[in-house]
């Protein structure tokens, strides 16, 4: 898989394993349409799209199906070194089914999705002070907490 | 000369009874026609993929109850499977048929609350509600002998189930698997031929094949579609490739196409809970050796099941302790959302709900 990727996409991998391909957050568009589109990989279905907070750095997963071949892929991108903001480019044009994900994990997690037509926050409101499923969030219960333990 | 009209936007939601939950539209109307819709969502999120970072692995099963809270068992089932997989857990075999039993009880149930909710949304005022609902109390009584809750379940663990059901459970599911295949075709009867049924929902909403495979729609949707894709065929878990079952497919893919692959996946699920019975075989339901606290190595899975509405799906990343570092769910509810624009936009106001409704939502998967 990752030596099939790197043949039409020169330099956009990174690392990869038996199951998981890694690549560089700025080749993620040309990938995604390079297996969308090429006739050797036809993943014409986006099921999974989500991010993980490492502490030390962010990794967005893609799951990727191809129903004609019956078959999946898994891609991790890791974007944010060192906790910087961090972005990759948005899916959407490939896949539609992007949308509402690529959302998600906006509001919760804080990734920007560079090109995403209608990048807002999704289950929380606009004006929600930080990504909650962030690591270093601090929720409302340990907020007051920590202020009744210093009283 | 023609009247000129204007455009008006009105907010429907989230406490609106045909929205199934608390969903929300901000819909601008052209006379009687649609022109825009935009969803609002978030109304019921109550964070359980935060909530979940910080119990062990069993009790995460009682948050995922709350999702889908009207297909419960095939929630536990996803997230099961997906702790299975991530710890190298195998499975007693009593155990897994008596979920796939549970799970394929639980896909009726699904089924018959969204027939009977498209119906009600469609102005057929109560009678095939009642009638579907009825029979969903039937496997409601079922659940209740299994596990002794009716709607969260919390019924399975990983290795199984967490109790062997009770004997008289399996002639009280005898008498259920006699009496559900003519209550379907009564309902079947009642409304598949019905000629105002037919007129509302026939060409409504249609959307193309490839649209929907490109919008990572899912389910009985896309089989609306004539798009043969079921997880349990395709890439069958538990012991779903020991029995055989067909996949009702329609190429129409509007929203008569949808209520009807549901009414006919009901069938196959009667045919698939008898194959359970004829094979299930006597002997622990849950291996002795899996521990309460599950500390599974580090990694990360992706596994998804056939849910009800969809593909559901849990992406588990363990750090070698003993709660998910991450748990994110793949919900069919919020995913097969993603086209509602285009699903609403040019129809008319008294069809917007019955094709929201065919999409066979739920609110609690919607938000989390």
């Amino acid at each position: 898989m990752a030596e099939a990727i790197e043949a039409f996409a020169p330099g956009s991998v990174v690392g990869h394993n038996t199951r998981d391909v890694w690549l560089r957050p700025a080749s993620v568009l040309e990938v995604a349409r390079g297996l969308r589109e090429r006739p050797e990989f036809k993943f014409d279905l986006l099921t999974m799209l989500t991010a993980v907070d490492y502490i030390d750095h962010f990794e967005v997963v893609y799951r990727l199906i191809s129903l004609p071949k019956n078959r999946t892929a898994m891609l991790k991108v890791k974007c944010g070194e060192g906790r910087s903001e961090p972005a990759v480019p948005s899916v959407y044009d490939v896949w539609r089914g992007a949308d509402l994900l690529e959302r998600e994990a906006w509001d919760l997690m804080g990734v920007r999705f560079d090109g995403h037509p209608n990048h807002k926050r999704i289950m929380l409101w606009e004006g929600f002070p930080g990504h909650p499923l962030r690591k270093d969030y601090v929720t409302y219960d340990q907020s007051v907490t920590e202020i009744a333990d210093q009283d | 000369m023609p009247i000129k009209t204007e455009p008006i936007t009105i907010n429907m939601g989230p406490q609106h009874p045909s929205t199934h939950g608390v969903f929300r539209m901000r819909v601008t109307f052209d006379g009687e026609q649609v022109v825009d819709v935009e969803p609002i969502f978030g109304y019921l999120h109550r964070g359980s993929e935060k909530l979940a970072e910080e119990r062990t692995y069993t009790q995460v099963v009682t948050l995922t109850d709350r999702m889908d809270y009207v297909a419960a068992m095939t929630n536990n089932q996803a997230y099961i499977l997906a702790v299975e997989k991530l710890a190298g857990i195998e499975p007693a075999p009593r155990g897994v048929w008596l979920r796939m039993i549970a799970a394929e009880l639980q896909r009726i149930a699904s089924h018959l609350v969204a027939t009977g909710f498209l119906l009600q949304d469609l102005g057929a005022w109560a009678t095939p509600l009642i009638y579907a609902m009825r029979e969903r109390e039937k496997i409601l009584d079922l659940f209740e002998m299994l596990c002794g809750a009716r709607i969260t379940n919390s019924y399975l663990r990983p290795g199984g189930v967490f109790m062997d059901a009770p004997a008289e459970f399996w002639p009280a599911l005898d008498m259920f698997l006699d009496e559900i295949p003519h209550r379907v075709d009564d309902l079947e009867d009642l409304l598949s031929t019905n000629e105002i049924i037919l007129a509302r929902t026939k060409g409504v909403a249609v959307i193309k094949q490839d649209v929907m495979v490109n919008a990572s729609i899912t389910g009985p949707m896309l089989r609306a579609g004539n798009v043969d894709w079921d997880l349990r065929h395709r890439d069958p878990y538990d012991y779903y490739d020991r029995v055989e079952f067909k996949r009702p497919l329609h190429s129409a893919s509007d929203n008569y196409a949808r209520y009807l692959v549901r009414m006919q996946e009901m069938r196959e699920c009667i045919r698939i809970i008898q194959q359970c019975l004829e094979q299930i075989e006597p002997g622990p339901a849950r291996p002795k050796e899996v521990p309460f606290i599950v500390r599974p190595p580090k990694g990360d899975v992706y596994s998804s099941i056939e849910g009800p509405k969809g593909e559901l799906g849990f992406y588990l990343v363990s750090d070698g302790g003993i709660s998910p570092y991450r748990c994110h769910v793949r919900a069919p509810s919020l995913i097969n959302l993603t086209l509602l624009r285009e699903m609403l936009i040019g129809g008319m106001v008294a069809d917007m709900f019955v094709s929201f409704g065919s999409v066979d939502i739920n609110m609690g998967e919607v938000d989390r």
